[in-house]
C-alpha cells in the first residue's frame, strides 16, 4: 500500500474515498442532494455558522466532554493507561447531538421546515426530536419495529419531545429499513424537508459533514490530552466502537495524520463472525452498494442486503460510513470485532469498577480495550470513546441477563 | 456517433408509424415465483405490451413504495437471483425476437455480479436497456462505456424536481426513451394531474428528441389512454402488482387464475392507448 501525504484529504468533489462513497440516489433526490452540497460548502466557509454551532455545543450540550482518566479501570487491566472521552456526559447521553445540532442549523439556513430521522437505538431519534424542540420545527423519525421493542425509553422519549415515531415494518424492522423509509419520505417530500442522518454514511455530502461535525470530539481530545499529560503529548492509541461510525470518525479523523497512533475500530461481531449473526460490515462484509454511498456491507452472493445482528441496536446497521471502508482498505486504521458476550462483560465491568453505566455501543470498544491493554507499556496512552450512557439499556440488560425490572 | 438502431428505437418508430403511444408494462421477475412469473413473461406481448419492464429484485428498494417492495421479496424469498433473471430474460428471446425488454432494478446485485459481466450477460440473454434507479448521471459511469459497446440503452429518470437546468446533464447520457417519473414520490403511491405531466413532457421535449414514457400512478386503462396521448408511451406497475398481491393464497403461491387476471388488465391498458387517437409527435 502507497504511502499517502495525508489521510484527511477526502472525499473529492463527487464525495469519493478511493472507491467508497458517491451519491447513489435516484434522480428524484439529486437536485437536493446538490443543494445540500452547495449549502453545505457555504455555511462550513462561514464562521457565524460555525459561531453558533460552538456556541450551543457549550451552552446547550455542555461541551467540551471531560477526558477522564480511567484509573481503577487502568489499574483493573494493568499496563497502559486507559482515558475516557465522555461525550456520555452531552445532552442526551451520547455524541448524536453534535451531528444533530450541525445539521438542524443547516437545515434552518437553508429554510427547511420539517425534519426527518432514521433511528436504531434510538439515540439520534432522541437527539434529532431535542434539536427539533429546540428549533421549533416538527420532526418524524423513522423506527423498526424490532428496534422499537427494544428501546421502550428512548421512543416515550421521543415522543415526549414532541416528534412522531413511526413504526418500520418493511425489511426486517430495524435500522436499515427505517433509513430506505426515511429516504422513501425525503423523496415524497423534498421541498420542505430536510433529512438528519445519523452517522456518516449516505450519499455525499453526509459522510464528510457528519464527519465534520463530530470532529469535535478528536479535536477536544488533542487539547485535553496536553493538559493531562504535559504539552506536546498525544496519545498513543486511539479505540472507538463503529456503527455507522460517526463517533469513531469524529475521535479518529483529527489524528489521522499523526502516523505513530495506533487507531481501532470495534464492530458488532454479534454471536462471532464465523456464526454470521453479526454486524461487522469490514471484517464480515465486502463492498457493495447501499443508502447512497458505495461502502462494505453484510449481503449475499447475489447482492441482497443482509440483516446484522447485535445486542446493540445502535451497531446493528449491515454497512458502514464510506471514509471508514477505505481507511480499512488502506490499512490506516485497524478494524476488529467484539461479540455480545464480550460487550455485556465489560458493560458490567465498567459500571462496577468506575461507576460509569456505558451503553452497550462503547461497551464494544471497552472489550476491546480489555483485551490488548494489559499487554502495553505503562507509559503508553489509550483514549477511548465512552460515546454513549447505558440507561437506555437497563432494561433490555437486566433482560438478557436474566433479571425481571418493572418497565 | 453512430450506432446500431437498437429494438427500442425500433419499436418507437413503428409506435410513431401507428400513430399511437406505447404500452410498458412493468412485473417483477420471480413474483411471486418462477414459473407463474415466466407465464405473465410469455403472455405480455401477445396481450399487447409494447415494451417489456421486467424488475430485477432487490432487498432495498428505496425508490418503491409497499406494492412493488413487496413484489421484490416475494420473488427474492421464492429463490429469485440477478442470474436467474437474465435466464428468463435468455427464455423470452427464444420466443419474441421484437418485443424490447428492459431491467430495471437497483445497482448493487449488478455491483456484484460484477458491472462488465453482467452488460455481457444481460446482452447475451437478450436484454435491450436498463433502468438503474440509484445509478443518477454523476455515477453512471460504471455501466456507461461497457453498455454503450454492447448496444444496451441506458435509460435515465427525469422527476418533477429535475429543472431546466438538470435535465440537460441528465439527457445528453440517455438513450433509448427518457423516463418521466410523474411524482416526486416512490411507486405506487399517487397519480399526477395530466396537465402537470402534459407540461413536464413538453418541458423535456425542448431538451430530447428522444422518445418520452411517463410511470408512477397509471392504473387505468383510461389514464394510459390519457398518458399515451401527450407522451410517447405509459409505463404500469404497481396496478399489475397489485394484481399478483391479491391473487396469493394463504401460504404465498399463485391462485388458479392470476396469470389470466393480470393479462386481462393488460389487454384492456392496451386498448386504452390504442383507442386513444390523438396522434403523438
Ligand atoms: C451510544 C452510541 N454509540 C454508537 C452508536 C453507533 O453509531 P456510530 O457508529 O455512528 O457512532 C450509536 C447509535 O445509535 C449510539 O447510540
Amino acid at each position: 500500500m502507497k504511502k499517502l501525504n495525508t489521510y484527511r484529504g477526502g472525499p473529492d468533489e463527487a464525495g469519493h474515498f478511493g472507491i467508497y462513497g458517491g451519491r447513489f440516489v435516484a434522480e428524484t433526490l439529486m437536485p437536493l442532494i446538490l443543494e445540500v452540497e452547495a449549502a453545505w460548502d457555504a455555511a462550513r466557509a462561514d464562521t457565524a455558522f460555525w459561531d453558533e454551532f460552538h456556541y450551543l455545543m457549550k451552552h446547550y450540550v455542555g461541551r467540551p466532554s471531560p477526558l477522564y482518566f480511567a484509573k481503577r479501570l487502568t489499574e483493573h487491566f494493568g499496563g497502559a493507561k486507559l482515558y475516557f472521552k465522555r461525550d456520555e456526559l452531552n445532552h442526551t447521553g451520547a455524541h448524536k447531538i453534535n451531528n444533530t445540532i450541525g445539521q438542524i442549523l443547516l437545515a434552518r439556513r437553508m429554510g427547511k421546515t420539517r425534519i426527518i430521522a432514521e433511528t436504531g437505538a434510538g439515540q439520534h431519534g432522541v437527539a434529532t426530536a431535542t434539536v427539533c424542540a429546540l428549533f421549533g420545527l416538527p420532526c418524524v423519525v423513522y423506527m423498526g419495529e424490532t428496534d422499537i421493542e427494544r428501546q421502550a425509553p428512548n421512543v416515550f422519549r421521543m415522543k415526549l419531545l414532541g416528534a412522531e415515531v413511526r413504526a418500520v415494518t418493511s425489511g426486517t424492522g430495524t435500522l436499515k429499513d427505517a433509513m430506505n423509509e426515511a429516504l422513501r419520505d425525503w423523496v415524497a417530500n423534498v421541498d420542505d424537508t430536510f433529512y438528519i442522518i445519523g452517522t456518516v454514511a449516505g450519499p455525499h455530502p453526509y459522510p464528510a459533514m457528519v464527519r465534520d461535525f463530530q470532529c469535535i470530539i478528536g479535536n477536544e481530545v488533542r487539547e485535553q490530552i496536553q493538559e493531562a499529560e504535559g504539552e506536546g503529548r498525544m496519545p498513543d492509541s486511539l479505540v472507538a466502537c463503529i456503527g455507522g461510525g460517526s463517533n469513531a470518525m469524529g475521535l479518529f479523523h483529527p489524528f489521522l495524520d499523526d502516523e505513530d497512533i495506533r487507531i481501532i475500530g470495534v464492530e458488532a461481531g454479534g454471536h462471532g463472525i464465523e456464526t454470521g449473526k453479526h454486524c461487522a460490515s469490514l471484517t464480515g462484509g465486502k463492498p457493495g452498494v447501499l443508502h447512497g454511498n458505495r461502502t462494505y456491507l453484510l449481503q449475499t452472493d447475489d447482492g441482497q442486503i443482509l440483516d446484522g445482528h447485535s445486542i446493540s441496536a445502535g451497531l446493528d446497521y449491515p454497512g458502514i460510513g464510506p471514509e471508514h471502508s477505505w481507511l480499512f482498505d488502506n490499512g490506516r486504521v485497524e478494524y476488529v470485532s467484539v461479540t455480545d458476550r464480550e460487550a455485556l462483560d465489560a458493560f458490567q465491568l465498567c459500571t462496577k469498577t468506575e461507576g460509569i453505566i456505558p451503553a452497550l455501543e462503547p461497551s464494544h470498544a471497552l472489550a476491546h480495550v480489555g483485551k490488548i491493554l494489559g499487554e502495553l507499556p505503562s507509559d503508553h496512552i489509550m483514549v477511548m470513546n465512552m460515546c454513549g450512557r447505558g440507561d437506555k439499556d437497563v432494561f433490555a440488560v437486566a433482560k438478557m441477563l436474566g433479571v425481571e425490572v418493572s418497565q | 456517433m453512430s450506432r446500431i438502431a437498437s429494438r427500442i428505437a425500433g419499436r418507437f418508430e413503428a409506435l410513431k408509424e401507428q400513430g399511437r403511444g406505447g404500452l410498458i408494462t412493468f412485473v417483477t421477475a420471480g413474483d411471486p415465483d418462477l414459473e407463474t412469473s415466466r407465464d405473465i413473461l410469455m403472455g405480455l406481448a401477445d396481450a399487447g405490451a409494447d415494451l417489456i419492464e421486467l424488475g430485477m429484485p432487490f432487498s432495498d428498494p428505496m425508490a418503491d413504495g409497499p406494492a412493488i417492495q413487496a413484489a421484490s421479496l416475494r420473488a427474492l424469498k421464492s429463490g429469485m437471483t440477478l442470474k436467474k433473471t437474465l435466464a428468463l430474460v435468455a427464455e423470452f428471446r427464444q420466443q419474441d425476437k421484437d418485443t424490447p425488454v428492459v431491467l430495471m432494478g437497483y445497482y448493487n446485485p449488478i455491483y456484484i455480479h460484477g458491472s462488465d459481466a453482467f452488460i455481457t450477460d444481460a446482452k447475451a440473454a437478450g436484454v435491450d436497456g436498463l433502468i438503474i434507479v440509484d445509478l443518477p448521471p454523476e455515477e453512471m459511469h460504471e455501466l456507461e462505456g461497457a453498455a454503450h459497446a454492447a448496444g444496451i440503452d441506458i435509460i435515465f429518470l427525469t422527476a418533477p424536481t429535475s429543472d431546466d437546468a438538470r435535465l440537460p446533464v441528465i439527457v445528453e447520457r440517455a438513450s433509448g426513451f427518457v423516463y418521466y417519473v410523474s411524482i416526486t414520490g416512490v411507486t405506487g403511491t399517487g397519480s399526477a394531474d395530466i396537465g402537470d405531466i402534459h407540461s413536464a413532457v413538453e418541458r423535456i421535449r425542448r431538451h430530447t428528441d428522444l422518445p418520452i414514457g411517463v410511470g408512477f400512478g397509471i392504473k387505468t386503462p383510461e389514464q394510459a389512454a390519457e398518458i399515451s396521448s401527450v407522451a410517447n408511451a405509459a409505463v404500469v406497475g404497481s396496478a399489475l402488482v397489485d394484481i399478483i398481491a391479491a391473487n396469493l393464497d394463504a401460504g404465498g403461491k399463485a391462485k388458479p387464475g392470476l396469470v389470466e387476471k393480470l393479462l386481462g388488465l393488460v389487454a384492456d391498458l392496451a386498448a386504452g392507448v390504442r383507442g386513444a387517437g390523438k396522434k403523438v409527435t
